[in-house]
Protein backbone atom coordinates (compact mmCIF):
# COMPACT_ATOMS: atom_id res chain seq x y z
CA UNK A 1 0.00 0.00 0.00
CA UNK A 2 1.34 3.77 -0.28
CA UNK A 3 2.42 5.60 2.27
CA UNK A 4 1.17 9.22 2.34
CA UNK A 5 1.08 10.62 5.76
CA UNK A 6 2.21 13.79 6.94
CA UNK A 7 2.23 15.12 3.19
CA UNK A 8 -0.95 17.11 2.92
CA UNK A 9 -1.40 20.93 1.38
CA UNK A 10 -2.30 23.61 3.11
CA UNK A 11 -2.71 23.75 6.66
CA UNK A 12 -2.54 19.76 6.34
CA UNK A 13 -5.80 19.63 8.11
CA UNK A 14 -7.71 16.26 6.58
CA UNK A 15 -10.87 16.88 8.14
CA UNK A 16 -12.07 20.05 9.97
CA UNK A 17 -15.45 20.97 11.49
CA UNK A 18 -15.74 24.18 12.42
CA UNK A 19 -19.06 24.76 15.09
CA UNK A 20 -21.10 21.94 13.44
CA UNK A 21 -25.06 21.48 14.45
CA UNK A 22 -26.84 18.93 12.87
CA UNK A 23 -30.50 17.82 13.48
CA UNK A 24 -32.49 15.21 11.56
CA UNK A 25 -35.66 17.54 11.93
CA UNK A 26 -36.62 17.13 15.08
CA UNK A 27 -34.61 19.04 17.72
CA UNK A 28 -30.54 19.48 17.36
CA UNK A 29 -28.81 16.03 17.64
CA UNK A 30 -25.36 17.63 17.67
CA UNK A 31 -24.51 20.92 18.52
CA UNK A 32 -21.36 23.59 18.61
CA UNK A 33 -19.01 20.62 17.48
CA UNK A 34 -15.34 21.71 16.52
CA UNK A 35 -12.77 19.35 15.63
CA UNK A 36 -9.55 19.06 13.06
CA UNK A 37 -8.52 16.07 12.22
CA UNK A 38 -4.46 16.28 11.68
CA UNK A 39 -2.67 13.65 8.94
CA UNK A 40 -1.64 10.58 10.84
CA UNK A 41 -3.76 11.26 14.02
CA UNK A 42 -5.63 8.44 16.33
CA UNK A 43 -9.06 9.22 17.64
CA UNK A 44 -11.23 7.27 19.44
CA UNK A 45 -14.76 8.73 19.45
CA UNK A 46 -17.36 7.30 22.12
CA UNK A 47 -20.35 8.03 24.06
CA UNK A 48 -23.69 6.02 24.91
CA UNK A 49 -25.54 4.75 22.13
CA UNK A 50 -27.88 6.99 20.18
CA UNK A 51 -25.24 9.89 20.83
CA UNK A 52 -24.77 10.47 17.61
CA UNK A 53 -21.43 8.53 16.69
CA UNK A 54 -22.37 7.56 13.34
CA UNK A 55 -24.19 10.74 12.79
CA UNK A 56 -20.95 12.50 13.50
CA UNK A 57 -19.16 10.27 11.29
CA UNK A 58 -21.56 10.68 8.59
CA UNK A 59 -20.90 14.55 8.40
CA UNK A 60 -17.32 13.41 8.31
CA UNK A 61 -17.34 12.07 4.71
CA UNK A 62 -20.23 14.15 3.38
CA UNK A 63 -23.05 11.41 3.76
CA UNK A 64 -24.76 13.94 5.49
CA UNK A 65 -24.71 18.25 5.59
CA UNK A 66 -24.23 20.38 8.68
CA UNK A 67 -27.53 21.95 9.46
CA UNK A 68 -25.28 24.61 10.51
CA UNK A 69 -21.53 25.42 10.89
CA UNK A 70 -18.93 24.33 8.36
CA UNK A 71 -17.64 20.82 7.53
CA UNK A 72 -14.20 21.08 5.33
CA UNK A 73 -12.87 17.79 3.90
CA UNK A 74 -9.01 17.97 2.57
CA UNK A 75 -9.77 22.40 2.96
CA UNK A 76 -12.84 22.06 1.14
CA UNK A 77 -15.93 23.31 2.25
CA UNK A 78 -18.53 20.53 1.91
CA UNK A 79 -20.83 23.00 0.99
CA UNK A 80 -19.51 24.68 -1.90
CA UNK A 81 -18.72 21.07 -3.16
CA UNK A 82 -21.05 19.44 -5.92
CA UNK A 83 -21.89 15.79 -5.88
CA UNK A 84 -19.11 14.30 -8.21
CA UNK A 85 -16.55 16.04 -5.41
CA UNK A 86 -17.79 14.75 -2.31
CA UNK A 87 -17.81 11.24 -4.45
CA UNK A 88 -13.89 11.59 -4.95
CA UNK A 89 -13.08 12.94 -1.51
CA UNK A 90 -14.61 9.67 -0.41
CA UNK A 91 -11.99 8.12 -2.89
CA UNK A 92 -9.61 9.45 -0.16
CA UNK A 93 -11.99 8.77 2.91
CA UNK A 94 -12.02 4.68 3.78
CA UNK A 95 -15.05 3.93 5.71
CA UNK A 96 -15.68 1.20 7.92
CA UNK A 97 -19.47 1.46 8.07
CA UNK A 98 -21.49 -0.15 10.95
CA UNK A 99 -23.63 -2.53 9.20
CA UNK A 100 -20.64 -2.57 6.79
CA UNK A 101 -22.90 -2.62 3.27
CA UNK A 102 -22.13 -4.52 1.10
CA UNK A 103 -23.48 -5.67 -2.36
CA UNK A 104 -24.96 -9.18 -2.07
CA UNK A 105 -24.36 -10.04 -5.61
CA UNK A 106 -20.83 -9.88 -5.47
CA UNK A 107 -18.88 -12.35 -3.54
CA UNK A 108 -15.94 -10.57 -1.20
CA UNK A 109 -13.70 -10.18 -3.39
CA UNK A 110 -15.50 -7.47 -5.78
CA UNK A 111 -17.01 -6.40 -2.58
CA UNK A 112 -13.24 -5.31 -1.36
CA UNK A 113 -12.39 -4.65 -4.92
CA UNK A 114 -15.56 -2.31 -5.62
CA UNK A 115 -14.01 1.34 -4.45
CA UNK A 116 -11.81 0.23 -7.28
CA UNK A 117 -14.19 -0.50 -9.85
CA UNK A 118 -16.01 2.49 -9.20
CA UNK A 119 -13.10 4.68 -9.76
CA UNK A 120 -12.75 3.08 -13.32
CA UNK A 121 -9.73 1.49 -12.21
CA UNK A 122 -9.51 -2.18 -13.90
CA UNK A 123 -9.37 -5.19 -10.84
CA UNK A 124 -6.80 -6.40 -13.20
CA UNK A 125 -3.92 -4.06 -12.48
CA UNK A 126 -5.01 -4.15 -8.94
CA UNK A 127 -5.16 -7.72 -8.25
CA UNK A 128 -1.66 -8.13 -6.44
CA UNK A 129 -2.93 -5.03 -4.42
CA UNK A 130 -6.57 -7.48 -4.21
CA UNK A 131 -4.84 -9.96 -2.98
CA UNK A 132 -2.50 -8.98 -0.74
CA UNK A 133 -4.78 -7.00 0.97
CA UNK A 134 -7.13 -10.18 1.48
CA UNK A 135 -4.17 -12.01 2.95
CA UNK A 136 -3.66 -9.13 5.33
CA UNK A 137 -7.19 -9.75 6.67
CA UNK A 138 -7.21 -13.31 6.66
CA UNK A 139 -9.68 -13.67 3.78
CA UNK A 140 -7.96 -15.21 1.26
CA UNK A 141 -10.01 -18.96 1.85
CA UNK A 142 -13.41 -16.64 1.58
CA UNK A 143 -12.97 -14.31 -1.05
CA UNK A 144 -15.05 -16.36 -3.34
CA UNK A 145 -18.21 -16.30 -0.91
CA UNK A 146 -20.92 -13.88 -1.29
CA UNK A 147 -21.09 -11.67 1.84
CA UNK A 148 -24.45 -13.37 3.56
CA UNK A 149 -22.46 -16.22 3.96
CA UNK A 150 -19.34 -14.64 6.41
CA UNK A 151 -19.26 -14.35 10.25
CA UNK A 152 -19.54 -10.89 11.75
CA UNK A 153 -16.13 -11.18 12.36
CA UNK A 154 -15.32 -12.02 8.81
CA UNK A 155 -18.03 -9.25 7.40
CA UNK A 156 -16.27 -6.34 9.53
CA UNK A 157 -12.56 -7.58 8.25
CA UNK A 158 -13.84 -7.57 4.46
CA UNK A 159 -15.13 -3.74 5.33
CA UNK A 160 -11.92 -3.17 7.14
CA UNK A 161 -10.32 -4.16 3.65
CA UNK A 162 -12.74 -2.39 1.17
CA UNK A 163 -12.14 0.65 2.92
CA UNK A 164 -8.16 0.71 2.61
CA UNK A 165 -8.22 -0.39 -0.92
CA UNK A 166 -7.74 2.73 -2.40
CA UNK A 167 -5.20 3.70 -0.06
CA UNK A 168 -7.28 6.48 1.46
CA UNK A 169 -5.54 9.36 3.32
CA UNK A 170 -7.99 9.14 6.31
CA UNK A 171 -10.18 5.83 7.99
CA UNK A 172 -13.29 6.26 9.36
CA UNK A 173 -14.57 3.08 11.33
CA UNK A 174 -17.83 2.49 13.14
CA UNK A 175 -17.97 -0.27 15.69
CA UNK A 176 -15.66 -2.30 13.67
CA UNK A 177 -15.12 -4.74 16.46
CA UNK A 178 -19.13 -4.32 17.21
CA UNK A 179 -20.11 -7.94 16.58
CA UNK A 180 -16.58 -10.26 17.40
CA UNK A 181 -14.64 -11.69 20.57
CA UNK A 182 -11.96 -10.48 22.22
CA UNK A 183 -9.36 -11.98 20.10
CA UNK A 184 -10.96 -10.87 16.79
CA UNK A 185 -11.29 -7.36 18.15
CA UNK A 186 -7.48 -7.02 18.94
CA UNK A 187 -6.73 -8.68 15.48
CA UNK A 188 -8.86 -5.55 14.00
CA UNK A 189 -7.39 -3.20 16.31
CA UNK A 190 -3.53 -4.21 15.14
CA UNK A 191 -4.67 -3.49 11.74
CA UNK A 192 -5.83 -0.19 12.21
CA UNK A 193 -2.66 0.37 14.41
CA UNK A 194 -0.73 -0.44 11.36
CA UNK A 195 -2.51 1.62 9.22
CA UNK A 196 -1.45 4.36 11.53
CA UNK A 197 1.83 3.86 11.30
CA UNK A 198 1.99 4.07 7.71
CA UNK A 199 0.62 7.38 8.23
CA UNK A 200 -3.12 7.11 7.94
CA UNK A 201 -5.53 9.57 10.01
CA UNK A 202 -8.00 6.83 11.96
CA UNK A 203 -11.09 7.83 13.37
CA UNK A 204 -12.88 4.66 15.41
CA UNK A 205 -16.29 5.38 17.29
CA UNK A 206 -16.96 2.56 19.46
CA UNK A 207 -18.47 2.12 22.86
CA UNK A 208 -15.54 -0.38 23.97
CA UNK A 209 -13.27 0.74 26.64
CA UNK A 210 -11.04 -1.79 27.13
CA UNK A 211 -10.53 -1.39 23.50
CA UNK A 212 -9.35 2.01 23.56
CA UNK A 213 -7.42 1.08 27.04
CA UNK A 214 -5.56 -1.71 24.93
CA UNK A 215 -4.79 0.93 21.90
CA UNK A 216 -3.79 3.29 24.36
CA UNK A 217 -0.73 1.20 25.20
CA UNK A 218 -0.01 0.91 22.30
CA UNK A 219 -0.06 4.21 19.99
CA UNK A 220 -0.77 8.05 20.97
CA UNK A 221 -4.72 8.16 20.97
CA UNK A 222 -6.98 11.14 21.95
CA UNK A 223 -10.39 9.92 22.80
CA UNK A 224 -13.58 11.80 22.30
CA UNK A 225 -17.04 11.72 23.75
CA UNK A 226 -20.38 12.56 22.40
CA UNK A 227 -22.12 14.14 25.84
CA UNK A 228 -24.66 16.32 26.00
CA UNK A 229 -25.00 16.65 22.42
CA UNK A 230 -21.61 18.00 21.95
CA UNK A 231 -18.12 17.06 21.56
CA UNK A 232 -15.86 16.79 24.31
CA UNK A 233 -12.10 15.38 24.93
CA UNK A 234 -12.53 12.52 27.59
CA UNK A 235 -10.35 12.77 30.67
CA UNK A 236 -7.22 10.70 31.81
CA UNK A 237 -9.34 8.38 33.33
CA UNK A 238 -9.83 5.87 30.21
CA UNK B 1 -23.88 15.69 -12.79
CA UNK B 2 -21.98 14.01 -15.61
CA UNK B 3 -23.79 11.74 -18.18
CA UNK B 4 -22.55 10.24 -20.82
CA UNK B 5 -24.23 12.20 -23.85
CA UNK B 6 -25.56 10.44 -27.02
CA UNK B 7 -22.06 10.91 -28.90
CA UNK B 8 -20.87 8.70 -26.05
CA UNK B 9 -23.68 6.15 -27.02
CA UNK B 10 -21.19 3.68 -28.43
CA UNK B 11 -18.36 4.22 -26.46
CA UNK B 12 -20.92 3.42 -23.44
CA UNK B 13 -22.30 -0.14 -25.56
CA UNK B 14 -19.02 -1.11 -25.59
CA UNK B 15 -18.98 -1.09 -21.85
CA UNK B 16 -17.01 -2.76 -19.49
CA UNK B 17 -17.85 -6.09 -18.22
CA UNK B 18 -17.01 -4.73 -14.01
CA UNK B 19 -19.42 -1.69 -14.05
CA UNK B 20 -22.23 -3.76 -15.39
CA UNK B 21 -21.72 -6.74 -12.61
CA UNK B 22 -21.92 -3.70 -10.09
CA UNK B 23 -26.11 -4.15 -10.78
CA UNK B 24 -27.54 -7.22 -9.72
CA UNK B 25 -29.11 -8.89 -12.67
CA UNK B 26 -32.65 -7.98 -12.33
CA UNK B 27 -34.72 -11.09 -14.54
CA UNK B 28 -38.33 -9.88 -14.70
CA UNK B 29 -38.57 -5.90 -15.42
CA UNK B 30 -35.64 -6.33 -18.13
CA UNK B 31 -37.31 -9.29 -19.91
CA UNK B 32 -40.14 -6.60 -19.84
CA UNK B 33 -38.59 -4.06 -21.72
CA UNK B 34 -37.18 -6.53 -23.84
CA UNK B 35 -40.60 -7.70 -24.88
CA UNK B 36 -41.92 -4.20 -24.98
CA UNK B 37 -39.41 -2.54 -27.31
CA UNK B 38 -40.17 -5.66 -29.67
CA UNK B 39 -43.64 -5.30 -29.43
CA UNK B 40 -42.72 -1.49 -30.39
CA UNK B 41 -40.75 -2.34 -33.13
CA UNK B 42 -43.06 -4.44 -34.63
CA UNK B 43 -46.04 -1.65 -34.62
CA UNK B 44 -43.28 0.76 -35.83
CA UNK B 45 -42.23 -1.46 -38.93
CA UNK B 46 -46.50 -1.27 -39.78
CA UNK B 47 -46.83 1.90 -39.29
CA UNK B 48 -44.10 3.07 -41.20
CA UNK B 49 -45.29 0.66 -44.18
CA UNK B 50 -48.58 1.84 -43.72
CA UNK B 51 -47.12 5.67 -44.42
CA UNK B 52 -45.01 4.82 -46.96
CA UNK B 53 -47.68 3.22 -49.19
CA UNK B 54 -50.39 5.86 -48.68
CA UNK B 55 -47.52 8.34 -49.53
CA UNK B 56 -47.14 6.44 -52.52
CA UNK B 57 -50.97 6.51 -53.37
CA UNK B 58 -51.28 9.56 -52.97
CA UNK B 59 -48.79 10.78 -55.41
CA UNK B 60 -49.64 8.72 -57.60
CA UNK B 61 -53.22 9.18 -57.94
CA UNK B 62 -52.29 13.09 -57.26
CA UNK B 63 -50.26 12.61 -60.52
CA UNK B 64 -53.40 10.80 -62.35
CA UNK B 65 -55.48 13.14 -61.24
CA UNK B 66 -53.67 16.63 -62.89
CA UNK B 67 -53.36 14.03 -66.30
CA UNK B 68 -56.59 12.89 -66.21
CA UNK B 69 -59.25 14.69 -68.06
CA UNK B 70 -60.56 14.91 -71.51
CA UNK B 71 -62.87 16.03 -73.80
CA UNK B 72 -64.19 13.68 -76.47
CA UNK B 73 -65.65 15.11 -79.21
CA UNK B 74 -68.43 13.43 -81.53
CA UNK B 75 -69.24 15.31 -84.87
CA UNK B 76 -69.94 14.61 -87.93
CA UNK B 77 -66.29 14.35 -90.28
CA UNK B 78 -66.69 17.38 -92.18
CA UNK B 79 -67.03 19.39 -88.53
CA UNK B 80 -64.59 17.91 -87.02
CA UNK B 81 -61.85 20.36 -87.75
CA UNK B 82 -63.93 23.21 -86.82
CA UNK B 83 -65.27 21.80 -83.38
CA UNK B 84 -62.04 20.40 -82.25
CA UNK B 85 -60.37 23.64 -82.95
CA UNK B 86 -63.40 25.21 -81.16
CA UNK B 87 -62.60 23.43 -78.13
CA UNK B 88 -59.10 23.69 -77.96
CA UNK B 89 -59.71 27.21 -77.94
CA UNK B 90 -62.13 27.53 -75.06
CA UNK B 91 -60.10 25.12 -73.13
CA UNK B 92 -56.49 26.82 -73.67
CA UNK B 93 -59.06 30.27 -72.44
CA UNK B 94 -60.14 28.83 -69.50
CA UNK B 95 -58.59 29.53 -65.96
CA UNK B 96 -57.09 26.33 -64.13
CA UNK B 97 -56.00 24.37 -67.52
CA UNK B 98 -52.63 24.16 -68.26
CA UNK B 99 -52.08 22.42 -71.55
CA UNK B 100 -54.13 20.87 -74.30
CA UNK B 101 -53.52 19.07 -76.66
CA UNK B 102 -55.41 17.13 -79.47
CA UNK B 103 -54.33 13.37 -79.69
CA UNK B 104 -52.87 12.38 -83.24
CA UNK B 105 -54.32 9.85 -84.85
CA UNK B 106 -51.74 7.16 -83.94
CA UNK B 107 -52.10 7.77 -80.47
CA UNK B 108 -55.64 7.43 -80.84
CA UNK B 109 -55.26 4.28 -82.65
CA UNK B 110 -52.77 2.97 -80.14
CA UNK B 111 -55.48 3.32 -77.46
CA UNK B 112 -58.56 1.86 -79.53
CA UNK B 113 -56.27 -1.58 -80.20
CA UNK B 114 -56.43 -3.49 -76.74
CA UNK B 115 -60.29 -3.51 -78.05
CA UNK B 116 -60.53 -3.33 -81.98
CA UNK B 117 -57.14 -4.95 -83.40
CA UNK B 118 -54.74 -3.30 -85.21
CA UNK B 119 -56.19 -3.15 -88.64
CA UNK B 120 -58.60 -0.21 -87.21
CA UNK B 121 -59.82 1.73 -90.40
CA UNK B 122 -59.77 5.23 -88.74
CA UNK B 123 -60.37 7.19 -91.33
CA UNK B 124 -63.80 5.37 -92.50
CA UNK B 125 -65.31 4.93 -88.66
CA UNK B 126 -66.94 7.77 -86.96
CA UNK B 127 -64.38 7.77 -83.98
CA UNK B 128 -64.29 11.10 -81.78
CA UNK B 129 -61.50 13.11 -81.43
CA UNK B 130 -59.83 13.06 -78.18
CA UNK B 131 -58.22 15.70 -76.70
CA UNK B 132 -55.77 15.71 -73.40
CA UNK B 133 -56.24 17.86 -70.64
CA UNK B 134 -53.25 18.37 -67.99
CA UNK B 135 -54.45 20.96 -65.42
CA UNK B 136 -52.38 23.23 -62.81
CA UNK B 137 -52.41 22.92 -59.41
CA UNK B 138 -55.35 24.84 -58.46
CA UNK B 139 -57.69 23.04 -60.68
CA UNK B 140 -60.41 24.23 -63.20
CA UNK B 141 -63.84 25.30 -62.88
CA UNK B 142 -65.50 21.67 -64.13
CA UNK B 143 -68.87 22.90 -64.19
CA UNK B 144 -68.47 26.10 -66.05
CA UNK B 145 -66.05 24.60 -68.76
CA UNK B 146 -68.93 21.78 -69.52
CA UNK B 147 -71.31 24.85 -69.81
CA UNK B 148 -69.27 26.87 -72.23
CA UNK B 149 -68.09 23.76 -73.72
CA UNK B 150 -72.02 22.98 -74.29
CA UNK B 151 -72.33 26.44 -76.16
CA UNK B 152 -69.77 26.79 -78.25
CA UNK B 153 -69.20 22.90 -79.23
CA UNK B 154 -72.34 21.21 -79.00
CA UNK B 155 -70.21 17.86 -79.40
CA UNK B 156 -68.27 18.02 -76.98
CA UNK B 157 -68.28 16.13 -73.71
CA UNK B 158 -66.05 16.69 -70.93
CA UNK B 159 -64.46 13.46 -69.38
CA UNK B 160 -63.39 13.47 -65.68
CA UNK B 161 -63.02 9.88 -65.18
CA UNK B 162 -60.86 10.31 -62.36
CA UNK B 163 -61.90 12.93 -60.49
CA UNK B 164 -63.93 10.50 -58.04
CA UNK B 165 -60.52 10.10 -56.55
CA UNK B 166 -60.28 13.82 -55.52
CA UNK B 167 -61.07 12.69 -51.97
CA UNK B 168 -59.51 9.26 -51.87
CA UNK B 169 -56.25 10.93 -52.38
CA UNK B 170 -57.01 13.35 -49.45
CA UNK B 171 -57.53 10.38 -47.36
CA UNK B 172 -54.64 9.03 -48.65
CA UNK B 173 -52.43 12.29 -47.52
CA UNK B 174 -54.48 11.91 -43.82
CA UNK B 175 -53.45 8.20 -43.99
CA UNK B 176 -50.06 8.59 -44.65
CA UNK B 177 -50.00 11.81 -41.61
CA UNK B 178 -52.01 9.51 -39.28
CA UNK B 179 -48.95 7.04 -39.98
CA UNK B 180 -46.16 9.45 -38.91
CA UNK B 181 -48.37 10.11 -35.75
CA UNK B 182 -48.50 6.78 -34.83
CA UNK B 183 -44.90 6.47 -34.99
CA UNK B 184 -44.07 9.42 -32.78
CA UNK B 185 -46.78 8.12 -30.58
CA UNK B 186 -45.05 4.44 -30.39
CA UNK B 187 -41.57 6.47 -29.67
CA UNK B 188 -43.17 8.25 -26.98
CA UNK B 189 -44.81 5.25 -25.23
CA UNK B 190 -41.54 3.56 -25.81
CA UNK B 191 -40.21 6.20 -23.38
CA UNK B 192 -42.44 6.07 -21.68
CA UNK B 193 -42.44 2.36 -20.99
CA UNK B 194 -38.68 2.88 -20.57
CA UNK B 195 -39.11 5.74 -18.20
CA UNK B 196 -41.18 3.22 -15.72
CA UNK B 197 -39.31 0.20 -16.00
CA UNK B 198 -35.97 2.34 -14.97
CA UNK B 199 -37.42 3.96 -11.98
CA UNK B 200 -38.56 0.53 -11.03
CA UNK B 201 -35.01 -0.75 -11.13
CA UNK B 202 -33.63 2.27 -9.54
CA UNK B 203 -36.36 2.14 -7.27
CA UNK B 204 -35.26 -1.69 -6.77
CA UNK B 205 -31.38 -1.21 -6.38
CA UNK B 206 -31.55 1.97 -4.00
CA UNK B 207 -29.39 -0.52 -1.40
CA UNK B 208 -26.95 -0.96 -4.45
CA UNK B 209 -26.65 2.69 -5.57
CA UNK B 210 -26.47 3.72 -1.94
CA UNK B 211 -23.51 1.41 -1.29
CA UNK B 212 -21.52 2.66 -4.70
CA UNK B 213 -22.23 5.94 -3.31
CA UNK B 214 -20.39 5.17 -0.22
CA UNK B 215 -17.30 3.90 -1.83
CA UNK B 216 -17.27 7.10 -4.42
CA UNK B 217 -18.77 6.17 -7.03
CA UNK B 218 -20.15 9.83 -8.99
CA UNK B 219 -23.33 9.68 -10.61
CA UNK B 220 -21.98 9.36 -14.18
CA UNK B 221 -20.73 5.84 -13.33
CA UNK B 222 -23.78 4.60 -11.34
CA UNK B 223 -25.89 5.72 -14.14
CA UNK B 224 -24.09 4.62 -16.62
CA UNK B 225 -24.69 1.27 -15.19
CA UNK B 226 -28.59 1.62 -15.44
CA UNK B 227 -28.60 2.94 -18.75
CA UNK B 228 -26.62 0.67 -20.83
CA UNK B 229 -28.73 -2.19 -19.38
CA UNK B 230 -31.88 -0.77 -20.62
CA UNK B 231 -30.24 0.79 -23.37
CA UNK B 232 -28.84 -2.44 -24.73
CA UNK B 233 -32.29 -4.75 -23.70
CA UNK B 234 -34.29 -1.64 -26.04
CA UNK B 235 -31.96 -1.99 -28.99
CA UNK B 236 -32.02 -5.76 -29.28
CA UNK B 237 -36.09 -5.85 -28.17
CA UNK B 238 -36.53 -3.21 -31.05
CA UNK B 239 -34.38 -5.45 -33.45
CA UNK B 240 -36.28 -8.17 -32.91
CA UNK B 241 -39.24 -6.63 -33.60
CA UNK B 242 -38.50 -5.31 -36.52
CA UNK B 243 -36.87 -8.17 -38.25
CA UNK B 244 -40.44 -10.06 -37.14
CA UNK B 245 -42.28 -6.80 -38.51
CA UNK B 246 -40.08 -6.98 -41.67
CA UNK B 247 -40.92 -10.81 -42.38
CA UNK B 248 -44.88 -9.97 -41.38
CA UNK B 249 -44.33 -7.92 -44.22
CA UNK B 250 -42.09 -10.02 -46.59
CA UNK B 251 -45.23 -12.66 -46.14
CA UNK B 252 -48.04 -10.69 -47.26
CA UNK B 253 -49.23 -11.47 -50.86
CA UNK B 254 -47.84 -9.28 -53.38
CA UNK B 255 -49.71 -8.51 -56.19
CA UNK B 256 -47.94 -6.20 -59.36
CA UNK B 257 -48.03 -3.04 -60.30
CA UNK B 258 -52.04 -2.53 -60.35
CA UNK B 259 -51.97 -3.63 -56.86
CA UNK B 260 -54.47 -2.13 -54.83
CA UNK B 261 -53.60 -0.45 -51.69
CA UNK B 262 -53.74 -3.06 -49.22
CA UNK B 263 -51.01 -5.15 -50.96
CA UNK B 264 -48.76 -2.36 -51.40
CA UNK B 265 -48.26 -2.61 -48.04
CA UNK B 266 -44.26 -2.96 -48.41
CA UNK B 267 -41.14 -0.77 -48.47
CA UNK B 268 -39.95 0.20 -52.30
CA UNK B 269 -36.41 1.27 -53.14
CA UNK B 270 -34.56 3.28 -50.75
CA UNK B 271 -37.37 2.74 -48.26
CA UNK B 272 -35.74 -0.64 -46.90
CA UNK B 273 -33.58 1.47 -45.08
CA UNK B 274 -36.30 3.29 -43.04
CA UNK B 275 -36.98 0.09 -40.92
CA UNK B 276 -33.33 -0.31 -40.04
CA UNK B 277 -33.51 2.60 -38.15
CA UNK B 278 -35.86 1.73 -35.87
CA UNK B 279 -33.85 -0.03 -33.63
CA UNK B 280 -31.11 2.74 -33.27
CA UNK B 281 -34.11 5.34 -32.53
CA UNK B 282 -35.50 2.99 -29.94
CA UNK B 283 -32.13 2.77 -28.60
CA UNK B 284 -31.87 6.29 -28.19
CA UNK B 285 -35.11 6.67 -26.51
CA UNK B 286 -34.04 4.12 -24.18
CA UNK B 287 -30.81 5.69 -23.53
CA UNK B 288 -32.51 9.25 -23.22
CA UNK B 289 -35.60 8.16 -20.41
CA UNK B 290 -33.41 5.77 -18.16
CA UNK B 291 -30.36 9.01 -18.11
CA UNK B 292 -33.22 11.65 -17.22
CA UNK B 293 -34.67 8.73 -14.50
CA UNK B 294 -31.25 8.09 -12.99
CA UNK B 295 -30.50 11.89 -13.19
CA UNK B 296 -33.81 12.16 -10.95
CA UNK B 297 -33.43 9.30 -8.79
CA UNK B 298 -29.72 10.32 -7.61
CA UNK B 299 -30.53 13.79 -7.48
CA UNK B 300 -32.14 13.15 -4.48
CA UNK B 301 -29.48 11.15 -2.37
CA UNK B 302 -26.35 12.03 -0.65
N1 LIG C 1 -31.98 8.88 9.43
C1 LIG C 1 -32.36 9.24 10.67
N2 LIG C 1 -33.50 9.93 10.82
C2 LIG C 1 -33.91 10.32 12.05
N3 LIG C 1 -33.24 10.05 13.18
C3 LIG C 1 -32.09 9.34 13.09
C4 LIG C 1 -31.59 8.91 11.83
N4 LIG C 1 -30.44 8.25 12.04
C5 LIG C 1 -30.23 8.27 13.35
N5 LIG C 1 -31.21 8.93 13.99
C6 LIG C 1 -31.29 9.17 15.44
O1 LIG C 1 -30.19 9.96 15.82
C7 LIG C 1 -29.66 9.51 17.03
C8 LIG C 1 -28.18 9.21 16.89
O2 LIG C 1 -28.02 8.12 16.03
P1 LIG C 1 -26.60 7.53 15.71
O3 LIG C 1 -26.77 6.38 14.80
O4 LIG C 1 -25.70 8.61 15.28
O5 LIG C 1 -26.18 7.01 17.16
P2 LIG C 1 -24.86 6.20 17.58
O6 LIG C 1 -24.16 7.03 18.58
O7 LIG C 1 -24.10 5.79 16.40
O8 LIG C 1 -25.51 4.94 18.28
P3 LIG C 1 -24.91 3.44 18.35
O9 LIG C 1 -23.83 3.46 19.37
O10 LIG C 1 -26.08 2.65 18.83
O11 LIG C 1 -24.46 3.08 17.01
C9 LIG C 1 -30.47 8.29 17.45
O12 LIG C 1 -31.41 8.70 18.41
C10 LIG C 1 -31.16 7.87 16.19
O13 LIG C 1 -32.41 7.33 16.49
MG1 LIG D 1 -23.67 4.05 15.46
Amino acid sequence: MRHNGATQDGAGIVIELEDVAYSYGGGELLTGMTLSLAPGSFHFLTGPSGAGKTTFLKLCYGALKPTSGHVRLFGEDLSAMGRDAVALARRRIGVVHQDCQFLDHLSVAENVALPLTAAGQSAAEQADNLRELMTWVGLTDRSGALPPELSGGERQRAALARAVIMSPDVLLADEPTGNVDWEMSQRLLRLLIELNKMGKTIMIATHDLTLIRAAKAQVQARVLRIAGRQLQTAGADL
Amino acid sequence: MRLPDVTNLRGMLAGDGAADRVVPPAGFTVRLVLFTAAAMAFLTIFALALSLAAGRLADRWGDELARASTVRISAPADQMQAQTAAALRVLQQTPGVGAVRALSEEEQRALLEPWFGPDLPLDTLPVPQLIEIIETPEGYDSDGLRLRLQAEVPGAVLDEHTRWRKPLVTAADRLRLLGWAAILLIGAATGAMVTLAANAALAANAQVIAVLRLVGATDGYIATAFVRRFTLRTLTGAAIGTVLGLLALWLMPASGETAGFLTGLQFQGWHWLWPFLVPPLAAIVAFLATGAAARRVLGGLT
